[in-house]
């Protein structure tokens, strides 16, 4: 059949002014009403919370001591930058960041390829391949560490291993931080698949078939007009999932707790230990906190550089 | 360049047809228009012979060779899209290159190849910009580029100008005129605008409803409708069609109206209708307003056009309105009597049962 395409939006919706009048409070009462909630909420648990930590991490402070801080400069980064332990952490974390990013982006991406025609019985899949993303952390943590059972798990079952004799995921410590990869791709590919998924679909047909007629192989078009397409989205779920790669705690803390030794201690797991853990140094907490904070807002404004740049070509 | 053929080509969604069982053939070089209302199944046959749709049955000839199975990329065949479908991600060089760079051509052949292009539709200086920030007439040149730099055997063309303002389309339509005869290749061209078919087409194929209702010259299109449809589809407005009773060389028309059957009509209407109801049509330019006329209306309305007033006749007691053409110096006030006479070259008469035109017996004139 013929498609009808939709042309450019040029003919706007008539004005719909006629329906002012019969507003009870003014525009400006509304703004004010909907602003001020909001900003008083974001002042008080952001930026006052932000600002605070700013001064603790140039302190020193426990927030369970009963005691005011007593500023001591830069004191805290200084040890912090100078402690040798503290870059295994930063080694630990840009391992696990990278692993998983990379195979969460190339598993999403598949899966999303795959998933892009429909077929039957596709919605059904799409939405269990969601599941994971859905479940807490802690959860997925305590059942994943079930299944990496070296005696009765399903993880060396599956992998051909007699029981009793595989790997032991969690326990090695060459295999521990893959063991949190594998989980954390578990969980997070689904994410990136349904970006991936939302951007592959709104590629309209006719580039496409623009394609074929000029005589584009497969693979072609693949290169010149889906990955293109896709890129903006593909890198919006990518930069999602480096941040939140950074951030991980709650995975590390179901599965491992940062063992065997430090082999997953990543620094949000470190952060969470110097701040609650039986140190309670705030002080110190506040200036890891703030130095990963700065890594990741670099991160960041590489990746959406990148990102304006491919939208504007 | 290349023969297109199609044979007994169909197209069903379903159970539906959206082309009927068709038999047509593109000659080398030759402009040929699908044009129709929307949903005849124009645009569907267009991308049958793209290789865009699949053929339900029947075979498709390119040059003499069997290509209804291959897909659109195998056919070496062009198409410029409605929506111009231009890749957005992509620069104006970038997309009028891509033909090229996916058959992966050598670099210098590629830009001369759209050098060459470029400067035949004049659009260098929009080389380094994006579709986005494109006019519509320069969106449809660089498609029409991008179709062009590849040298097909053919081109498709599936309403370049219907997303163009008026202004531009008049402008358009020259240049792809031009363009055709500057490359002469095989182009196959749908549209639902019959006065651009007129203007564009060596032969026009009107559809409508998956069906070829005629193939023919602008000229014999127009003069010659094949059936009632063609008649109507035709012309702006179409052509005048009255149903009156003919018996012995004379029509009887509405209001009284006895309309004499020019004498080399009469034999084929004796012999084909020989008394009953017939058809009877004009163009509103084969009406000759004057004083004395041998079928009376009065005018109902009358819109001036510039070089010329259209008219808009009743007959007294019927309510169908015909349109006949005057001349632009004479005023005709409402409900004004008058006479009119038809060229008798210019009448055509149809049978009311089939719809279709009858063949007057001897030769005119």
């Amino acid at each position: 059949m013929i498609r009808t395409k939709v042309r450019d939006a040029s003919d706007k919706q008539p004005a719909i002014s006629r329906y002012r009048s019969r507003h009870v409070l003014s525009d400006a009462a509304l703004k004010r009403l909907f602003l001020w909630p909001t900003l008083a909420l974001l002042i008080s648990i952001n930026i006052f919370p932000l600002f605070y930590s700013l001064y603790l991490s140039f302190t020193t402070y426990s927030a369970i001591a009963n005691q005011p801080p007593v500023w001591v400069g830069l004191q805290n980064y200084r040890d912090i930058l100078n402690d040798s332990q503290l870059w295994i952490y930063f080694r630990n974390t840009g391992r696990f960041v990278l692993l998983t990013v990379s195979l969460q982006t190339i598993i999403g991406f598949g899966l999303a390829l795959l998933l892009r025609e429909k077929f039957r019985a596709s919605g059904v899949i799409t939405t269990l391949i969601l599941i994971p993303m859905m479940l807490s952390p802690v959860v997925v943590g305590l059942f994943w560490k079930l299944i990496f059972d070296p005696s009765y798990g399903i993880f060396n079952y599956l992998l051909g291993y007699p029981a009793g004799r595989g790997p032991e995921w969690l326990a090695s410590k060459e295999l521990a931080l893959w063991a949190v990869v594998i989980v954390d791709v578990w969980m997070w590919s689904p994410f990136v698949m349904l970006l991936c998924l939302a951007g592959l679909s709104a590629i309209p047909d006719y580039l496409y078939e623009a394609a074929e007629i000029d005589r584009a192989s497969s693979l072609y078009q693949f290169w010149r007009i889906t990955l293109p397409q896709v890129a903006p989205l593909l890198l919006i779920a990518v930069l999602f999932r480096t941040i939140e790669a950074f951030k991980t705690f709650d995975l590390v803390m179901g599965l491992t707790g940062g063992g065997p030794g430090d082999a997953t201690e990543l620094v949000a797991v470190n952060l969470y230990r110097l701040a609650f853990l039986g140190q309670w140094n705030t002080g110190k907490a506040s200036a890891l906190a703030y130095i990963v904070l700065v890594i990741i807002i670099a991160v960041s404004n590489i990746y959406i550089k990148y990102l304006n740049r491919i939208k504007e070509g | 360049m290349a023969t297109i053929e199609l044979h007994q080509v169909e197209k069903k969604f379903g159970e539906v047809y959206a082309v009927r069982p068709i038999d047509l053939t593109m000659h080398d070089g030759e402009f040929v228009v699908l044009l129709g209302p929307s949903g005849c199944g124009k645009t569907t046959t267009l991308r049958m012979i793209a290789g865009l749709e699949t053929v339900t049955s029947g075979t498709i000839l390119l040059n003499g060779q069997d290509v209804t199975q291959q897909r659109a990329r195998d056919r070496d065949i062009a198409m410029v899209f409605q929506f111009f479908a231009l890749y957005p991600h992509m620069t104006v060089r970038q997309n009028i290159a891509f033909p090229l760079q996916a058959q992966g051509e050598s670099r210098e052949t590629i830009d001369r190849r759209v050098s060459e292009v470029v400067r035949l539709l004049e659009i260098e200086p929009l080389l380094n910009l994006r579709p986005k920030s494109l006019s519509g007439g320069d969106r449809q040149r660089v498609a029409l580029a991008r179709a062009l730099v590849r040298r097909p055997t053919a081109f498709l063309m599936d309403e370049p100008l219907g997303a163009l303002d008026a202004e531009f389309r008049e402008t358009m339509r020259a240049e792809i005129k031009r363009l055709h005869l500057a490359q002469n290749a095989t182009t196959v061209y749908v549209t639902h605008d019959q006065v651009e078919a007129m203007a564009m087409g060596d032969r026009i194929v009107v559809m409508s409803q998956g069906e070829i209702q005629q193939v023919g010259t602008p000229a014999e299109v127009y003069y010659d409708p094949a059936n009632l449809f063609v008649a109507r589809f035709i012309g702006s407005p179409g052509m005048n069609l009255l149903t009156g009773r003919y018996a012995a060389g004379v029509v009887s028309l509405p209001g009284e109206n006895r309309y004499q059957v020019p004498a080399h009509w009469q034999a084929a209407l004796d012999k084909q209708i020989g008394e009953g109801e017939v058809i009877l049509g004009f163009r509103p330019e084969a009406t000759l307003v004057g004083g004395s006329g041998q079928l009376a209306a009065e005018v109902y309305t009358d819109d001036l056009h510039g070089s010329y007033t259209m008219l808009h006749l009743a007959f007294n007691g019927d309510d169908q309105i015909i349109h006949a053409r005057a001349g632009r110096s004479q005023i005709y006030p409402i409900g004004t009597p008058i006479r009119f006479d038809l060229d008798q070259e210019m009448v055509r008469f149809f049978d009311p049962k089939t719809e279709m035109a009858l063949k007057p017996e001897v030769a005119r004139g």
